[in-house]
Protein backbone atom coordinates (compact mmCIF):
# COMPACT_ATOMS: atom_id res chain seq x y z
CA UNK A 1 0.00 0.00 0.00
CA UNK A 2 1.32 3.20 -0.81
CA UNK A 3 0.04 6.31 1.56
CA UNK A 4 0.03 9.63 -0.24
CA UNK A 5 0.65 12.66 1.99
CA UNK A 6 -1.04 15.63 0.70
CA UNK A 7 -4.39 16.52 -2.04
CA UNK A 8 -2.76 19.36 -3.25
CA UNK A 9 -1.97 18.83 -7.46
CA UNK A 10 0.81 16.99 -6.55
CA UNK A 11 -0.64 14.34 -4.64
CA UNK A 12 -3.67 13.64 -6.87
CA UNK A 13 -1.65 13.28 -9.81
CA UNK A 14 0.65 10.48 -7.92
CA UNK A 15 -2.49 9.00 -6.60
CA UNK A 16 -3.95 9.00 -9.69
CA UNK A 17 -0.80 7.99 -11.49
CA UNK A 18 -0.56 5.06 -8.99
CA UNK A 19 -3.99 4.06 -9.26
CA UNK A 20 -3.90 3.61 -13.10
CA UNK A 21 -0.79 1.20 -13.34
CA UNK A 22 -3.25 -0.94 -10.51
CA UNK A 23 -1.36 0.09 -7.73
CA UNK A 24 -2.68 -0.01 -4.12
CA UNK A 25 -3.06 3.66 -2.67
CA UNK A 26 -4.62 5.62 -0.20
CA UNK A 27 -4.74 9.60 -0.09
CA UNK A 28 -4.07 11.31 3.26
CA UNK A 29 -5.07 15.31 2.92
CA UNK A 30 -3.51 17.58 4.87
CA UNK A 31 -5.73 20.34 6.63
CA UNK A 32 -4.27 22.89 5.04
CA UNK A 33 -5.20 24.66 1.30
CA UNK A 34 -3.09 23.51 -0.94
CA UNK A 35 -1.02 26.05 -3.17
CA UNK A 36 -2.55 24.68 -6.05
CA UNK A 37 -5.60 26.33 -4.96
CA UNK A 38 -4.27 29.67 -5.82
CA UNK A 39 -3.29 28.41 -9.37
CA UNK A 40 -3.97 30.06 -12.80
CA UNK A 41 -4.50 26.91 -14.27
CA UNK A 42 -2.48 27.62 -17.82
CA UNK A 43 -0.86 24.62 -19.35
CA UNK A 44 1.92 26.54 -20.89
CA UNK A 45 5.11 25.02 -20.64
CA UNK A 46 6.31 27.40 -23.70
CA UNK A 47 5.70 30.69 -22.02
CA UNK A 48 6.76 29.22 -18.91
CA UNK A 49 10.46 28.96 -20.73
CA UNK A 50 11.05 32.37 -20.38
CA UNK A 51 12.51 31.94 -17.07
CA UNK A 52 11.99 28.39 -16.22
CA UNK A 53 14.61 25.42 -17.30
CA UNK A 54 14.72 23.27 -20.14
CA UNK A 55 13.68 20.64 -17.58
CA UNK A 56 10.37 22.05 -16.78
CA UNK A 57 9.75 22.67 -20.49
CA UNK A 58 10.25 19.25 -20.85
CA UNK A 59 7.95 17.85 -18.04
CA UNK A 60 5.11 20.79 -18.94
CA UNK A 61 5.50 19.09 -22.73
CA UNK A 62 2.83 16.90 -22.22
CA UNK A 63 0.65 18.35 -19.45
CA UNK A 64 -2.22 19.39 -21.30
CA UNK A 65 -2.38 15.92 -22.91
CA UNK A 66 -2.28 14.39 -19.78
CA UNK A 67 -5.23 16.96 -18.44
CA UNK A 68 -7.60 16.12 -21.62
CA UNK A 69 -7.02 12.54 -21.07
CA UNK A 70 -8.65 12.56 -17.69
CA UNK A 71 -10.78 16.07 -17.01
CA UNK A 72 -12.68 17.43 -20.16
CA UNK A 73 -12.46 20.99 -19.02
CA UNK A 74 -9.00 21.85 -20.79
CA UNK A 75 -9.67 24.61 -23.08
CA UNK A 76 -6.78 24.10 -26.21
CA UNK A 77 -6.68 27.69 -27.30
CA UNK A 78 -3.24 28.75 -26.96
CA UNK A 79 -1.85 32.25 -25.45
CA UNK A 80 -1.51 34.70 -26.28
CA UNK A 81 1.48 37.72 -25.16
CA UNK A 82 1.16 41.04 -25.36
CA UNK A 83 3.29 44.62 -24.13
CA UNK A 84 1.86 48.32 -24.17
CA UNK A 85 3.64 50.06 -27.10
CA UNK A 86 5.97 51.44 -24.68
CA UNK A 87 7.41 47.79 -23.68
CA UNK A 88 7.70 46.09 -26.71
CA UNK A 89 11.23 45.52 -25.94
CA UNK A 90 9.76 42.97 -23.57
CA UNK A 91 7.99 41.24 -25.96
CA UNK A 92 11.52 41.20 -28.21
CA UNK A 93 13.09 39.64 -25.08
CA UNK A 94 10.27 37.11 -24.46
CA UNK A 95 10.99 35.94 -28.44
CA UNK A 96 13.90 35.32 -27.99
CA UNK A 97 14.05 33.37 -24.74
CA UNK A 98 10.81 31.03 -25.42
CA UNK A 99 9.88 28.93 -28.59
CA UNK A 100 6.62 27.47 -30.18
CA UNK A 101 5.36 30.95 -30.80
CA UNK A 102 4.84 33.47 -33.75
CA UNK A 103 3.93 37.02 -34.04
CA UNK A 104 0.14 37.81 -34.95
CA UNK A 105 -2.14 40.58 -34.95
CA UNK A 106 -4.16 39.95 -31.30
CA UNK A 107 -7.47 40.70 -33.24
CA UNK A 108 -7.60 38.30 -35.05
CA UNK A 109 -7.53 35.73 -32.41
CA UNK A 110 -9.52 37.74 -29.44
CA UNK A 111 -11.86 40.33 -30.99
CA UNK A 112 -11.75 42.10 -27.96
CA UNK A 113 -8.40 43.32 -28.13
CA UNK A 114 -8.74 45.12 -31.54
CA UNK A 115 -7.21 48.39 -31.66
CA UNK A 116 -5.11 47.92 -28.45
CA UNK A 117 -2.20 46.29 -29.16
CA UNK A 118 -1.06 45.94 -32.68
CA UNK A 119 1.27 42.80 -32.30
CA UNK A 120 1.15 39.39 -30.30
CA UNK A 121 3.21 36.40 -29.59
CA UNK A 122 0.64 33.61 -30.34
CA UNK A 123 1.16 30.13 -29.01
CA UNK A 124 -0.74 27.72 -30.31
CA UNK A 125 0.35 24.46 -28.58
CA UNK A 126 -0.44 26.02 -25.17
CA UNK A 127 -4.11 25.30 -23.06
CA UNK A 128 -6.00 26.35 -19.85
CA UNK A 129 -8.13 25.19 -17.32
CA UNK A 130 -10.57 25.54 -14.01
CA UNK A 131 -7.28 24.18 -11.74
CA UNK A 132 -10.18 23.70 -9.53
CA UNK A 133 -12.78 21.89 -11.44
CA UNK A 134 -9.29 20.04 -12.60
CA UNK A 135 -8.66 18.65 -9.21
CA UNK A 136 -12.35 18.09 -8.13
CA UNK A 137 -12.24 15.90 -11.31
CA UNK A 138 -9.22 13.90 -10.18
CA UNK A 139 -10.44 13.66 -6.54
CA UNK A 140 -14.25 11.91 -7.85
CA UNK A 141 -12.29 9.55 -9.99
CA UNK A 142 -9.96 8.39 -7.31
CA UNK A 143 -13.21 7.92 -5.06
CA UNK A 144 -14.59 5.81 -8.26
CA UNK A 145 -11.69 3.94 -8.57
CA UNK A 146 -12.08 3.22 -4.57
CA UNK A 147 -8.94 4.82 -3.33
CA UNK A 148 -9.74 5.82 0.08
CA UNK A 149 -9.28 9.11 1.75
CA UNK A 150 -7.71 8.30 5.40
CA UNK A 151 -6.33 10.07 8.60
CA UNK A 152 -3.89 7.73 9.37
CA UNK A 153 -1.03 6.74 6.79
CA UNK A 154 -0.94 2.85 6.36
CA UNK A 155 1.31 2.34 3.70
CA UNK A 156 5.00 3.63 2.53
CA UNK A 157 4.75 6.85 2.31
CA UNK A 158 4.93 9.01 -0.33
CA UNK A 159 4.76 12.75 0.69
CA UNK A 160 3.57 14.95 -1.34
CA UNK A 161 2.59 18.15 1.36
CA UNK A 162 4.18 21.06 -0.34
CA UNK A 163 5.60 23.43 1.62
CA UNK A 164 4.55 21.13 5.51
CA UNK A 165 7.20 18.74 3.95
CA UNK A 166 9.89 21.64 5.42
CA UNK A 167 9.90 19.12 7.96
CA UNK A 168 12.07 16.68 6.12
CA UNK A 169 13.06 18.95 3.00
CA UNK A 170 15.27 21.80 5.00
CA UNK A 171 16.32 22.90 1.25
CA UNK A 172 12.32 23.82 1.07
CA UNK A 173 11.10 27.35 0.47
CA UNK A 174 8.11 29.39 -0.16
CA UNK A 175 7.56 31.97 -2.88
CA UNK A 176 4.58 33.88 -1.73
CA UNK A 177 2.09 34.37 -4.87
CA UNK A 178 -1.17 36.62 -4.45
CA UNK A 179 -4.07 36.53 -6.97
CA UNK A 180 -7.45 37.99 -7.55
CA UNK A 181 -10.69 36.71 -9.60
CA UNK A 182 -13.30 38.89 -10.86
CA UNK A 183 -16.46 39.01 -13.08
CA UNK A 184 -15.82 41.22 -15.86
CA UNK A 185 -19.29 40.82 -17.69
CA UNK A 186 -18.11 43.26 -20.57
CA UNK A 187 -14.91 41.78 -21.55
CA UNK A 188 -14.72 38.50 -23.87
CA UNK A 189 -11.44 36.94 -23.52
CA UNK A 190 -11.25 32.93 -24.59
CA UNK A 191 -7.66 32.12 -23.79
CA UNK A 192 -5.14 33.10 -21.52
CA UNK A 193 -3.64 36.85 -21.92
CA UNK A 194 -0.24 37.29 -20.63
CA UNK A 195 0.99 41.17 -20.49
CA UNK A 196 4.58 41.81 -20.31
CA UNK A 197 5.95 44.59 -18.11
CA UNK A 198 9.11 45.17 -16.64
CA UNK A 199 8.07 45.36 -13.14
CA UNK A 200 4.55 43.76 -13.04
CA UNK A 201 3.91 41.37 -15.25
CA UNK A 202 0.79 39.47 -15.19
CA UNK A 203 -1.72 36.87 -17.25
CA UNK A 204 -5.34 36.53 -17.17
CA UNK A 205 -6.68 33.33 -17.94
CA UNK A 206 -10.58 32.76 -18.42
CA UNK A 207 -12.93 31.02 -16.40
CA UNK A 208 -16.15 31.28 -18.61
CA UNK A 209 -19.12 33.17 -17.79
CA UNK A 210 -17.15 36.55 -18.00
CA UNK A 211 -14.93 34.99 -14.69
CA UNK A 212 -11.48 35.71 -15.04
CA UNK A 213 -8.32 34.99 -12.77
CA UNK A 214 -6.13 36.89 -12.68
CA UNK A 215 -2.35 36.82 -11.48
CA UNK A 216 0.36 36.38 -10.08
CA UNK A 217 3.18 38.18 -7.92
CA UNK A 218 6.31 36.49 -7.06
CA UNK A 219 7.68 37.05 -3.62
CA UNK A 220 10.57 35.80 -1.41
CA UNK A 221 8.49 35.44 1.36
CA UNK A 222 6.56 32.43 3.63
CA UNK A 223 4.07 35.07 4.65
CA UNK A 224 0.41 33.71 3.92
CA UNK A 225 -1.16 36.96 5.13
CA UNK A 226 -4.04 38.47 3.01
CA UNK A 227 -2.97 40.31 -0.88
CA UNK A 228 -1.21 43.57 -0.29
CA UNK A 229 -3.13 46.75 -1.83
CA UNK A 230 0.31 46.84 -4.11
CA UNK A 231 -0.37 43.72 -5.59
CA UNK A 232 -3.79 44.30 -5.77
CA UNK A 233 -3.54 47.58 -7.72
CA UNK A 234 -0.83 46.08 -9.86
CA UNK A 235 -2.67 43.43 -11.20
CA UNK A 236 -5.74 45.40 -11.72
CA UNK A 237 -3.77 48.11 -13.54
CA UNK A 238 -1.95 45.31 -15.72
CA UNK A 239 -5.61 44.12 -16.66
CA UNK A 240 -6.70 47.79 -17.31
CA UNK A 241 -4.00 47.49 -19.72
CA UNK A 242 -5.41 44.41 -21.13
CA UNK A 243 -8.97 46.18 -21.04
CA UNK A 244 -10.37 48.93 -19.79
CA UNK A 245 -13.53 47.07 -18.83
CA UNK A 246 -11.39 45.70 -16.44
CA UNK A 247 -12.61 48.64 -14.31
CA UNK A 248 -15.98 47.95 -14.16
CA UNK A 249 -15.45 44.05 -12.88
CA UNK A 250 -16.63 43.21 -9.76
CA UNK A 251 -13.91 41.58 -7.83
CA UNK A 252 -14.87 37.89 -6.33
CA UNK A 253 -11.98 36.81 -4.68
CA UNK A 254 -8.51 37.31 -3.72
CA UNK A 255 -5.78 34.88 -2.30
CA UNK A 256 -2.46 34.28 -1.33
CA UNK A 257 -0.34 30.88 -1.41
CA UNK A 258 3.20 29.93 -1.02
CA UNK A 259 4.54 28.03 -3.62
CA UNK A 260 6.79 25.10 -2.27
CA UNK A 261 10.05 26.07 -3.91
CA UNK A 262 13.62 24.15 -3.99
CA UNK A 263 16.33 26.26 -4.43
CA UNK A 264 16.20 25.87 -8.53
CA UNK A 265 12.67 26.32 -8.45
CA UNK A 266 12.52 22.71 -10.45
CA UNK A 267 10.14 20.27 -9.39
CA UNK A 268 11.50 16.62 -8.73
CA UNK A 269 11.10 13.61 -7.03
CA UNK A 270 13.40 12.45 -3.99
CA UNK A 271 14.09 10.17 -1.38
CA UNK A 272 14.86 11.72 1.93
CA UNK A 273 13.75 10.63 5.74
CA UNK A 274 12.62 7.13 4.74
CA UNK A 275 9.93 8.42 1.89
CA UNK A 276 9.93 9.33 -1.06
CA UNK A 277 8.94 13.23 -1.22
CA UNK A 278 7.29 14.70 -4.65
CA UNK A 279 7.85 18.81 -3.89
CA UNK A 280 8.75 22.15 -5.36
CA UNK A 281 5.85 22.29 -7.85
CA UNK A 282 7.35 25.96 -7.28
CA UNK A 283 4.96 27.70 -10.14
CA UNK A 284 4.81 24.44 -11.96
CA UNK A 285 2.45 22.04 -10.62
CA UNK A 286 -0.05 21.82 -12.91
CA UNK A 287 2.36 21.27 -15.53
CA UNK A 288 5.02 18.98 -13.73
CA UNK A 289 2.81 16.83 -11.66
CA UNK A 290 1.93 14.78 -14.12
CA UNK A 291 5.45 14.10 -15.44
CA UNK A 292 6.33 13.57 -12.08
CA UNK A 293 3.53 11.09 -11.32
CA UNK A 294 3.74 9.15 -14.42
CA UNK A 295 7.39 8.60 -13.67
CA UNK A 296 7.45 7.68 -10.33
CA UNK A 297 4.42 5.60 -11.28
CA UNK A 298 6.85 3.61 -13.55
CA UNK A 299 9.74 3.76 -10.79
CA UNK A 300 7.15 2.14 -8.97
CA UNK A 301 5.41 -0.49 -11.42
CA UNK A 302 9.43 -1.65 -12.52
CA UNK A 303 10.86 -2.11 -8.11
CA UNK A 304 7.28 -4.93 -7.85
CA UNK A 305 8.62 -6.37 -10.96
CA UNK A 306 12.46 -6.77 -10.26
CA UNK A 307 11.18 -7.80 -6.98
CA UNK A 308 8.51 -10.40 -8.31
CA UNK B 1 38.02 51.97 -0.63
CA UNK B 2 34.27 51.80 0.64
CA UNK B 3 34.07 52.18 4.16
CA UNK B 4 37.26 50.80 5.02
CA UNK B 5 36.57 47.67 2.73
CA UNK B 6 38.88 47.14 -0.34
CA UNK B 7 37.15 45.28 -2.92
CA UNK B 8 39.28 43.40 -5.60
CA UNK B 9 35.89 43.34 -8.26
CA UNK B 10 34.68 47.00 -8.61
CA UNK B 11 31.20 44.93 -9.67
CA UNK B 12 28.38 44.75 -7.04
CA UNK B 13 24.90 42.60 -8.34
CA UNK B 14 21.72 42.40 -7.27
CA UNK B 15 19.83 39.47 -6.32
CA UNK B 16 15.82 40.18 -7.52
CA UNK B 17 14.29 39.07 -10.52
CA UNK B 18 16.78 36.02 -11.24
CA UNK B 19 14.59 32.88 -12.42
CA UNK B 20 16.36 30.73 -9.64
CA UNK B 21 18.12 31.34 -6.20
CA UNK B 22 20.17 28.18 -8.00
CA UNK B 23 20.87 30.53 -10.79
CA UNK B 24 21.31 33.85 -9.22
CA UNK B 25 24.49 31.56 -7.27
CA UNK B 26 25.78 30.92 -10.31
CA UNK B 27 25.67 33.90 -11.46
CA UNK B 28 27.37 35.21 -8.25
CA UNK B 29 30.19 33.12 -8.72
CA UNK B 30 30.81 33.71 -12.28
CA UNK B 31 30.61 37.54 -12.24
CA UNK B 32 33.51 37.66 -9.21
CA UNK B 33 31.87 40.25 -7.53
CA UNK B 34 32.12 39.90 -3.90
CA UNK B 35 29.16 42.65 -3.05
CA UNK B 36 25.56 41.50 -3.87
CA UNK B 37 22.48 44.09 -2.61
CA UNK B 38 19.06 42.37 -1.61
CA UNK B 39 15.84 44.15 -0.65
CA UNK B 40 14.30 43.78 2.50
CA UNK B 41 10.57 46.07 2.02
CA UNK B 42 8.37 43.81 0.09
CA UNK B 43 9.78 40.43 1.28
CA UNK B 44 9.64 41.10 4.84
CA UNK B 45 10.73 39.01 8.00
CA UNK B 46 9.09 36.39 5.89
CA UNK B 47 11.87 36.03 3.51
CA UNK B 48 14.03 34.01 5.82
CA UNK B 49 14.75 31.40 3.13
CA UNK B 50 15.75 33.35 0.56
CA UNK B 51 18.17 35.22 2.64
CA UNK B 52 20.02 32.53 3.91
CA UNK B 53 20.58 30.92 0.37
CA UNK B 54 21.46 34.55 -0.39
CA UNK B 55 24.24 34.51 2.69
CA UNK B 56 25.74 31.10 1.43
CA UNK B 57 27.32 32.98 -1.46
CA UNK B 58 29.54 34.37 1.11
CA UNK B 59 29.47 37.84 -0.27
CA UNK B 60 29.73 41.10 1.28
CA UNK B 61 25.99 42.05 1.39
CA UNK B 62 24.48 45.04 0.74
CA UNK B 63 21.34 45.29 2.04
CA UNK B 64 18.91 47.96 0.51
CA UNK B 65 16.08 49.84 0.88
CA UNK B 66 14.36 49.48 -2.58
CA UNK B 67 10.47 50.53 -2.73
CA UNK B 68 10.99 52.79 -0.27
CA UNK B 69 9.23 56.15 -0.86
CA UNK B 70 9.80 58.01 2.07
CA UNK B 71 12.63 58.63 4.46
CA UNK B 72 10.53 56.79 7.48
CA UNK B 73 10.01 53.80 5.32
CA UNK B 74 13.90 53.71 4.28
CA UNK B 75 14.95 54.38 7.90
CA UNK B 76 12.60 51.90 9.21
CA UNK B 77 14.25 48.93 6.83
CA UNK B 78 17.48 49.87 7.22
CA UNK B 79 17.25 49.27 10.79
CA UNK B 80 15.48 45.91 9.68
CA UNK B 81 18.15 45.07 7.57
CA UNK B 82 21.38 46.17 10.07
CA UNK B 83 19.42 43.95 12.38
CA UNK B 84 18.81 40.92 9.75
CA UNK B 85 22.20 41.19 8.04
CA UNK B 86 24.17 42.49 10.64
CA UNK B 87 25.89 44.89 8.35
CA UNK B 88 25.73 48.73 8.98
CA UNK B 89 26.30 48.71 5.31
CA UNK B 90 22.72 49.99 3.87
CA UNK B 91 22.17 51.17 0.17
CA UNK B 92 19.76 54.15 0.56
CA UNK B 93 16.54 54.07 -2.09
CA UNK B 94 14.24 56.67 -1.99
CA UNK B 95 12.01 56.61 -4.52
CA UNK B 96 10.57 59.92 -5.82
CA UNK B 97 8.43 58.62 -9.07
CA UNK B 98 7.35 55.03 -9.00
CA UNK B 99 7.35 54.61 -12.73
CA UNK B 100 11.10 56.26 -13.58
CA UNK B 101 11.81 55.12 -10.03
CA UNK B 102 13.82 58.66 -9.85
CA UNK B 103 15.49 58.87 -6.27
CA UNK B 104 14.00 61.67 -4.56
CA UNK B 105 16.95 63.91 -3.59
CA UNK B 106 15.26 65.70 -0.45
CA UNK B 107 13.97 62.65 1.11
CA UNK B 108 17.20 61.01 0.33
CA UNK B 109 19.85 63.75 2.02
CA UNK B 110 17.21 63.58 5.03
CA UNK B 111 17.42 59.81 5.57
CA UNK B 112 20.99 59.79 4.63
CA UNK B 113 21.79 62.77 7.66
CA UNK B 114 19.56 60.05 10.47
CA UNK B 115 21.26 56.87 9.20
CA UNK B 116 24.76 58.33 9.38
CA UNK B 117 24.52 59.52 12.73
CA UNK B 118 23.38 55.97 13.69
CA UNK B 119 26.12 54.58 12.55
CA UNK B 120 24.88 53.17 9.14
CA UNK B 121 27.41 53.05 6.18
CA UNK B 122 25.26 54.83 3.60
CA UNK B 123 25.04 54.14 0.00
CA UNK B 124 23.02 56.67 -1.62
CA UNK B 125 21.34 56.02 -4.69
CA UNK B 126 20.79 59.56 -6.02
CA UNK B 127 21.23 61.21 -9.40
CA UNK B 128 24.44 63.25 -11.29
CA UNK B 129 23.52 66.30 -9.44
CA UNK B 130 26.47 67.94 -7.66
CA UNK B 131 24.62 69.98 -5.19
CA UNK B 132 22.30 66.41 -3.85
CA UNK B 133 26.29 64.83 -3.69
CA UNK B 134 27.64 67.72 -1.82
CA UNK B 135 24.43 67.68 0.90
CA UNK B 136 24.86 63.85 0.86
CA UNK B 137 28.57 64.12 2.06
CA UNK B 138 27.66 66.15 4.55
CA UNK B 139 25.14 64.28 6.20
CA UNK B 140 28.14 61.91 6.47
CA UNK B 141 28.46 59.62 3.41
CA UNK B 142 31.78 58.57 2.17
CA UNK B 143 30.05 56.68 -0.78
CA UNK B 144 28.18 57.88 -4.16
CA UNK B 145 25.72 56.07 -5.87
CA UNK B 146 24.82 58.21 -9.06
CA UNK B 147 22.30 56.71 -11.61
CA UNK B 148 23.46 56.03 -15.07
CA UNK B 149 20.02 55.75 -16.15
CA UNK B 150 16.22 54.68 -14.41
CA UNK B 151 16.51 51.44 -13.01
CA UNK B 152 15.88 48.67 -15.06
CA UNK B 153 16.08 50.94 -18.20
CA UNK B 154 18.95 49.31 -19.50
CA UNK B 155 19.92 52.69 -21.36
CA UNK B 156 23.10 53.10 -19.86
CA UNK B 157 25.20 56.47 -19.16
CA UNK B 158 22.26 58.85 -20.39
CA UNK B 159 24.23 61.69 -18.95
CA UNK B 160 27.37 61.08 -19.64
CA UNK B 161 28.74 64.25 -19.65
CA UNK B 162 27.06 64.94 -15.65
CA UNK B 163 28.77 61.91 -14.30
CA UNK B 164 32.17 63.13 -15.86
CA UNK B 165 31.83 66.12 -14.35
CA UNK B 166 30.66 64.73 -11.21
CA UNK B 167 33.88 62.27 -11.19
CA UNK B 168 36.16 65.56 -11.98
CA UNK B 169 34.25 67.37 -8.86
CA UNK B 170 34.29 64.65 -6.08
CA UNK B 171 37.71 63.77 -6.65
CA UNK B 172 38.98 61.06 -4.04
CA UNK B 173 35.30 60.58 -3.18
CA UNK B 174 34.07 56.81 -3.70
CA UNK B 175 31.56 56.84 -6.59
CA UNK B 176 29.77 53.64 -7.99
CA UNK B 177 27.71 54.16 -11.07
CA UNK B 178 24.23 52.35 -9.78
CA UNK B 179 21.38 51.14 -12.15
CA UNK B 180 20.32 51.82 -15.78
CA UNK B 181 23.06 49.67 -17.14
CA UNK B 182 22.28 47.30 -20.10
CA UNK B 183 25.53 46.41 -21.30
CA UNK B 184 29.17 44.87 -20.46
CA UNK B 185 30.38 48.05 -22.79
CA UNK B 186 28.07 50.74 -20.78
CA UNK B 187 29.85 49.46 -17.08
CA UNK B 188 33.21 49.32 -18.81
CA UNK B 189 33.45 53.02 -20.06
CA UNK B 190 32.08 53.79 -16.38
CA UNK B 191 34.92 52.54 -15.13
CA UNK B 192 36.91 53.92 -17.90
CA UNK B 193 36.07 57.06 -16.66
CA UNK B 194 37.21 56.38 -13.44
CA UNK B 195 34.17 55.31 -11.15
CA UNK B 196 35.08 53.09 -8.76
CA UNK B 197 32.57 50.61 -9.43
CA UNK B 198 29.39 49.64 -10.93
CA UNK B 199 26.08 48.18 -9.41
CA UNK B 200 23.86 46.27 -11.65
CA UNK B 201 21.20 43.76 -11.73
CA UNK B 202 18.36 43.51 -14.55
CA UNK B 203 20.59 43.27 -16.87
CA UNK B 204 21.94 39.74 -15.56
CA UNK B 205 19.03 38.79 -13.98
CA UNK B 206 16.58 38.74 -17.24
CA UNK B 207 19.61 38.26 -19.75
CA UNK B 208 18.36 35.10 -21.77
CA UNK B 209 21.56 33.27 -20.06
CA UNK B 210 21.83 35.01 -16.81
CA UNK B 211 25.10 33.08 -15.55
CA UNK B 212 26.74 34.54 -19.09
CA UNK B 213 25.83 37.57 -19.04
CA UNK B 214 27.36 37.74 -15.48
CA UNK B 215 30.75 36.65 -16.59
CA UNK B 216 30.77 39.32 -19.54
CA UNK B 217 29.85 42.06 -17.00
CA UNK B 218 32.92 40.72 -14.84
CA UNK B 219 35.10 40.80 -17.37
CA UNK B 220 34.12 44.25 -18.97
CA UNK B 221 33.97 45.84 -15.25
CA UNK B 222 37.50 44.80 -15.25
CA UNK B 223 38.70 45.33 -18.49
CA UNK B 224 37.37 49.53 -17.74
CA UNK B 225 39.40 49.45 -14.25
CA UNK B 226 41.99 47.96 -16.06
CA UNK B 227 42.19 50.55 -18.63
CA UNK B 228 41.33 53.57 -16.30
CA UNK B 229 44.28 52.33 -14.14
CA UNK B 230 46.34 52.35 -17.23
CA UNK B 231 45.99 55.61 -19.08
CA UNK B 232 43.78 56.00 -21.84
CA UNK B 233 44.58 57.97 -24.71
CA UNK B 234 42.95 60.81 -25.45
CA UNK B 235 41.10 60.47 -29.02
CA UNK B 236 42.76 62.44 -31.63
CA UNK B 237 41.23 65.09 -34.02
CA UNK B 238 42.86 63.92 -37.11
CA UNK B 239 40.78 66.79 -39.24
CA UNK B 240 43.66 68.87 -38.96
CA UNK B 241 47.06 68.51 -39.76
CA UNK B 242 49.48 68.75 -36.84
CA UNK B 243 52.86 68.61 -38.71
CA UNK B 244 53.47 69.26 -42.76
CA UNK B 245 52.53 66.67 -45.03
CA UNK B 246 55.33 65.44 -46.88
CA UNK B 247 55.87 63.52 -50.13
CA UNK B 248 52.06 63.33 -50.39
CA UNK B 249 51.53 63.52 -54.34
CA UNK B 250 49.40 66.53 -55.39
CA UNK B 251 46.91 65.25 -58.02
CA UNK B 252 44.84 67.83 -58.68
Amino acid sequence: MYSVLGAGVAGLCVATALSERGLPVELVAGPDIPASHWAGGMLAPMCEGESAPPEVVHMGKHAADWWSARFDGVHWRGTLVVASPRDQAELQRFARATRGHHTVDPADYEADLKGRFSRALYFPEEAHMDPRAAMACLRQRLADRGVATVKTPKGQIIDCRGLAARDQLPDLRAVRGEMLVVRAADVNLTRTVRLLHPRFPCYVVPRGQGIYMIGATMVESDDDGPITARALMEMLSAVYTIHPAFAEAQLLETGTGLRPSFPDNIPCIREAGGRIHVNGMYRHGYLAAPYLAEELADRLTNEIQHAS
Amino acid sequence: MFYGVNLKSRLMLGTAQYPSPAILAEAIAASGTEVITVSLRREGTGGTAFRDLIRASGCRILPNTAGCHTAKEAITTAHMAREVFGTNWIKLEVIGHADTLQPDPFALVEAARVLCADGFDVFPYTTEDLIVGEKLLEAGCQVLMPWGAPIGSGQGLRNAAGLETMRAHFNGVPLVVDAGIGAPSQAARAMEMGFDAVLLNTAVAKAVDPVGMARAFGNAVEAGQMAYSAGLMPPRDMASASTPIFGMAELA
